[in-house]
C-alpha cells in the first residue's frame, strides 16, 4: 500500500533545493546587490521622485504602505462596479453588488482571496487581468517588504530607518514574483492552462443532455481568458484566488499531474526559500535553518494525517458496494469532491500545503474532506500559518513566534529575552501579544455570533457538526489570510461578505501595524554581542521550544472549538 | 500625505507591467509555441466544436464510457458553475446519493465485480472532470462492447491508449479520458 511517503519526501527534497538557491537570490536582491532590471526599475524611482529615495522611519514606513494598500482597494472596488461598461469583456459580465465587490476588493489586497463568487459567471476578462492579477502581485509584495523591514530593525543598530518601502515593493514584483511568474506561466500554459482572448466557446455536446420536464441540453460553454498568468502568480504569491469557481480542482486551472505538483511548489518555494534569505541577511544562516526545520516537522506530521485520513475512505460507504481500495487501477479513499487525474495523494499534499503556506488555492472540495482531513487544513491556518506561511507573512509570523519562545525560555532560566542580538523587553511583549490574540479573538467571536443570528445559520448547508465546522473554516481563512473554504456555506450576502471582510482586514493589517511597530523599536537598540550565557536560537533545543510553543498557543485557543466540530464529527463517523 | 502621490503613481506603473505587459507576454508565448493548449485544448469533429480534452462532458448511453457524478447546476458538467457537492461525510443526502449511483451501476453493468469502483459513484471537485480511474473504465468494458457489439478486447486496446500513468510512478494517479475513449469508440463504426 502507498502511504504518501515517497511523494512527500521527494517532494521535500525538491522543495529544499529549490528554496536554497531562491533563498541565495532573494537575499542578494534586497541587498541591492543585483541590479540587472535598472532599466525598468530607475524609471520608476525617477517618477516616484524623493519618496523613493528617502529612508523611512517605522510610521513612515507603515503610513506609506497603508496609503497603498487602501488606494488598492479603491481601485480595485471601482472596477469590480463599473466592469459592465469597461472593455475586454466578451461573456457581458455586469457590474457586481456592493457588498460582494468591497469584500473582493479586501480579499485580494489582504493577499487572503477568499472568493464569495464563480470567476467564470462574474467577473470580465479586464476584472480579472488589469484588477485582481496585479492585486496578487502587489499583495505578494506587501508581505515581502514587511518582511524585509523587519530584518532592517534586526541589523541595524541605534539607527531607527528601516529602508524605503516603494523600493521595497518594486524590487518585490520586479526581481522576485515576476520573473517566477513567468517561469511558472509558461510551463502552464504548456500543460494546457489556456491563455487566450477569446469569447467563451460553444460545443456540442457528443451525447445530448436528456432532463425530465425540460429542454435538452445539447451544447457546453466553455469559459477561455487570460487564465495561465493569473494561475501563476495566484500560486507564486500564495493568493490563492482561482479563476475559476472550483479553483485548483478546474481542469483549465490544474489539468495534469505535473501542473499540480507544480503548483504545490509554486505556493511554498518562496515562503520556504525566505527562511534561507533571512539567515543570510541577518549574518547568521543557522537562524534560517531551525525555523525551516520547525516549518517541516510540522507540515511532515500533518500532510501524513490528511493522506491517510482521506486514504481510508468512508466508512459509510463500506456496505454499499463501492471499492474504495487503493490500487494501481485507482487511487480509491474519499473521492467525492476529488479529481481522478490527482487521487486522494495528491490532493492531500495540495490540502496541506495550501493552508501551511496562507495560499487558500484548493484542487479539491474542503467541505468534503474525512473529519480529520478537514481537520488538518482547519488547524494548520490556526497555527496562524507560519508552516512556511504566505510570502512574507509566513516568516514573519513565526518570528513573532520565535519572540514569544524566547521569553518563555527566558522566564524559566531567569534572564533577560534576547533574540538575533536584541534585547525583547516590554514593548515588543506587548506588540507580540496583539498580534497573537488579535486574530483568535476575532474569529472566535465570529464563528460564535454566527452561529446564534440567523444571517448567520443562512449561510450553512451541512447538518450536525460539520455546519459548525464551516462557519469555523470560514472565519479562520479570512482573518488568517488563507483564502480557502468548506464551500458549502453560502457567504455571497451581504452579512458575510462584511463580516468575513472584517476579519480580513484585522488579521492582515492588525499584524503588520504591530509587527512593524516592533521592527523600529528593535532598529533604536544596541546589539549585544554573543556570549557564553547567550540563548542559541538555531540548536534542537530551540527548534523544540518554538514547535511546542505553536502547538500550545494554536492548541490552547481552538481546541474548544475544534472538539465540537471536526473532533465530534469523527467520533460520530465511527459510531453510527 | 506626501505618500499619496507616489501610491498611485507606483500602482499605476506597476499594474501596466503586470497587469497589461505581463499577461500579454504569456499570450504571445503561448499562442506561438503552444497554441493548441493556449486556445483550450479544443477537439473538433468535421470543422465543429465538440468539446475539450480537458473537460468533461456526461454519457449515459450504455455504448458509451459514462463519465464521474457531476454536482454543477442547474445540469451536470456545466462549465459556467464549476465545483463539487460539498456535501460532507456524514450527511445522509451524500449517502443516499452514493446508493443510488450504485444501483444504476449494477444494474447496467450485470457482468461487472460487485463492488463498483469508487470514483464512479462520487462526484468531482470541478463538477468537470475529464478522467476516470482505470479501474472505473475496466468496470464499464463489457457493457459497452455488448451495447456495439464488438470483442472485449477492442473496447480494452482504446481504453489503453488514452489511459495517462503517474509521473514516475509517483504524482497522479492511472486515469482514462472518458470523451477520447467515446470519440475512438464512435470513429471505430465509421472506419468500418
Amino acid at each position: 500500500m502507498k502511504l504518501g511517503y515517497l511523494d512527500l519526501t521527494l517532494f521535500l527534497v525538491i522543495l529544499t533545493l529549490g528554496a536554497v538557491i531562491l533563498g541565495k537570490y532573494i537575499a542578494a536582491v534586497f541587498s541591492g546587490r543585483l541590479k540587472f532590471l535598472a532599466i525598468i526599475e530607475g524609471p520608476i524611482y525617477r517618477i516616484l521622485g524623493r519618496a523613493a529615495s528617502d529612508e523611512m522611519s517605522w510610521k513612515e514606513y507603515t503610513v506609506a504602505l497603508m496609503i497603498f494598500n487602501i488606494f488598492g482597494i479603491i481601485i480595485l472596488f471601482t472596477i469590480q462596479l463599473i466592469q459592465g461598461v469597461l472593455p475586454l469583456n466578451p461573456a457581458h459580465m455586469a457590474g457586481l453588488s456592493w457588498d460582494l465587490a468591497l469584500n473582493t476588493a479586501i480579499s485580494f489586497v489582504s493577499n487572503t482571496n477568499w472568493q464569495a463568487y464563480s470567476g467564470e459567471s462574474t467577473m470580465s476578462y479586464y476584472t480579472q487581468m488589469i484588477g485582481l492579477t496585479p492585486q496578487n502581485f502587489f499583495s505578494a509584495a506587501t508581505g515581502l517588504s514587511v518582511l524585509v523591514a523587519l530584518i532592517r530593525g534586526f541589523k541595524n543598530v541605534e539607527n531607527d530607518k528601516l529602508g524605503n518601502f516603494w523600493r521595497d515593493l518594486t524590487k518585490s514584483v520586479l526581481y522576485i514574483l515576476l520573473p517566477v511568474s513567468v517561469i511558472f506561466a509558461i510551463i502552464f500554459v504548456n500543460q494546457g492552462i489556456p491563455q487566450n482572448f477569446s469569447a467563451y466557446q460553444n460545443v456540442n455536446l457528443v451525447e445530448v443532455q436528456k432532463i425530465a420536464k425540460s429542454p435538452d441540453i445539447k451544447t457546453q460553454v466553455l469559459p477561455m481568458g487570460p487564465i495561465a498568468s493569473q494561475e501563476s502568480i495566484k500560486m507564486v504569491g500564495t493568493n490563492g484566488g482561482g479563476y475559476f469557481n472550483a479553483n485548483s480542482a478546474h481542469p483549465y486551472e490544474n489539468p495534469t499531474p505535473i501542473t499540480n505538483l507544480l503548483e504545490i511548489l509554486a505556493m511554498l518555494i518562496i515562503p520556504a526559500a525566505l527562511c534561507f534569505s533571512f539567515g543570510r541577511m541577518i549574518g547568521d544562516r543557522r537562524q534560517g535553518y531551525a525555523l525551516y526545520i520547525a516549518m517541516t516537522i510540522i507540515f511532515i506530521v500533518m500532510t501524513l494525517l490528511i493522506m491517510n485520513a482521506e486514504l481510508k475512505g468512508n466508512p459509510l460507504f463500506n456496505t454499499l458496494h463501492v471499492d474504495q481500495a487503493q490500487s494501481l487501477f485507482q487511487s480509491g479513499g474519499n473521492m467525492e469532491g476529488k479529481e481522478a487525474r490527482f487521487g486522494v495523494l495528491g490532493s492531500g499534499l495540495f490540502a496541506s500545503a495550501t493552508t501551511a503556506a496562507s495560499c487558500g488555492a484548493v484542487n479539491a472540495a474542503h467541505d468534503s474532506l474525512m473529519p480529520l482531513g478537514g481537520f488538518v487544513p482547519l488547524f494548520l491556518m490556526q497555527l496562524s500559518e507560519v508552516v512556511y506561511g504566505g510570502v512574507g507573512a509566513g516568516l514573519y509570523s513565526i518570528i513573532v513566534f520565535a519572540i514569544l519562545s524566547v521569553f518563555i525560555a527566558g522566564l524559566m532560566i531567569g534572564r533577560t529575552p534576547e533574540y538575533l542580538g536584541k534585547k525583547i523587553e516590554s514593548f515588543e511583549m506587548k506588540m507580540v501579544a496583539i498580534i497573537i490574540l488579535v486574530v483568535p479573538f476575532i474569529i472566535l467571536c465570529s464563528t460564535a455570533l454566527s452561529v446564534i443570528i440567523k444571517p448567520g445559520l443562512d449561510g450553512v448547508s451541512n447538518p450536525g457538526a460539520h455546519g459548525l465546522s464551516e462557519v469555523l473554516y470560514a472565519f479562520t481563512s479570512a482573518a488568517n489570510n488563507n483564502g480557502s473554504a468548506f464551500a458549502g456555506l453560502n457567504a455571497n450576502t451581504v452579512y458575510y461578505n462584511l463580516l468575513l471582510g472584517l476579519n480580513m482586514l484585522v488579521g492582515r493589517f492588525g499584524v503588520i501595524i504591530p509587527l512593524l511597530a516592533i521592527a523600529g523599536s528593535l532598529a533604536n537598540k544596541k546589539s549585544i554581542p554573543v556570549t557564553e550565557g547567550t540563548m542559541s536560537t538555531s540548536g534542537g533545543l530551540f527548534i523544540c521550544i518554538l514547535i511546542g510553543v505553536i502547538i500550545i498557543i494554536g492548541a490552547l485557543t481552538y481546541i474548544p472549538a475544534l472538539a465540537l466540530g471536526p473532533v465530534v464529527e469523527h467520533l460520530l463517523l465511527y459510531t453510527q | 500625505m506626501k505618500q499619496i502621490r507616489p501610491a498611485i503613481l507606483a500602482f499605476m506603473l506597476l499594474t501596466i507591467i503586470v497587469g497589461i505587459i505581463y499577461p500579454l507576454i504569456i499570450t504571445g508565448v503561448g499562442k506561438t509555441f503552444f497554441p493548441y493548449q493556449a486556445n483550450g485544448s479544443l477537439v473538433y469533429k468535421n470543422n465543429r466544436l465538440i468539446g475539450s480534452e480537458l473537460v468533461g462532458q456526461q454519457f449515459t448511453e450504455n455504448k458509451y464510457l459514462w463519465s464521474r457524478p457531476s454536482a454543477t447546476t442547474p445540469n451536470a458538467y456545466n462549465p459556467m458553475a464549476s465545483g463539487g457537492s460539498n456535501l460532507g461525510p456524514l450527511n445522509p443526502q451524500l449517502v443516499q446519493l452514493v446508493k443510488d449511483r450504485v444501483t444504476v451501476f449494477t444494474s447496467s453493468n450485470e457482468a461487472s465485480p460487485a463492488n463498483v469502483p469508487v470514483d464512479l459513484v462520487t462526484a468531482s471537485g470541478s463538477g468537470l472532470d475529464p478522467d476516470i480511474s482505470v479501474a472505473g473504465a475496466y468496470y464499464q468494458i463489457k457493457r459497452i462492447a455488448t451495447a456495439r457489439n464488438i470483442r472485449v478486447g477492442i473496447v480494452k486496446d482504446i481504453i489503453d491508449k488514452y489511459t495517462k500513468y503517474p509521473i514516475f510512478g509517483i504524482w497522479g494517479t492511472a486515469r482514462v479520458n472518458v470523451l477520447m475513449v467515446n470519440l475512438a469508440l464512435d470513429s471505430l463504426g465509421e472506419s468500418k
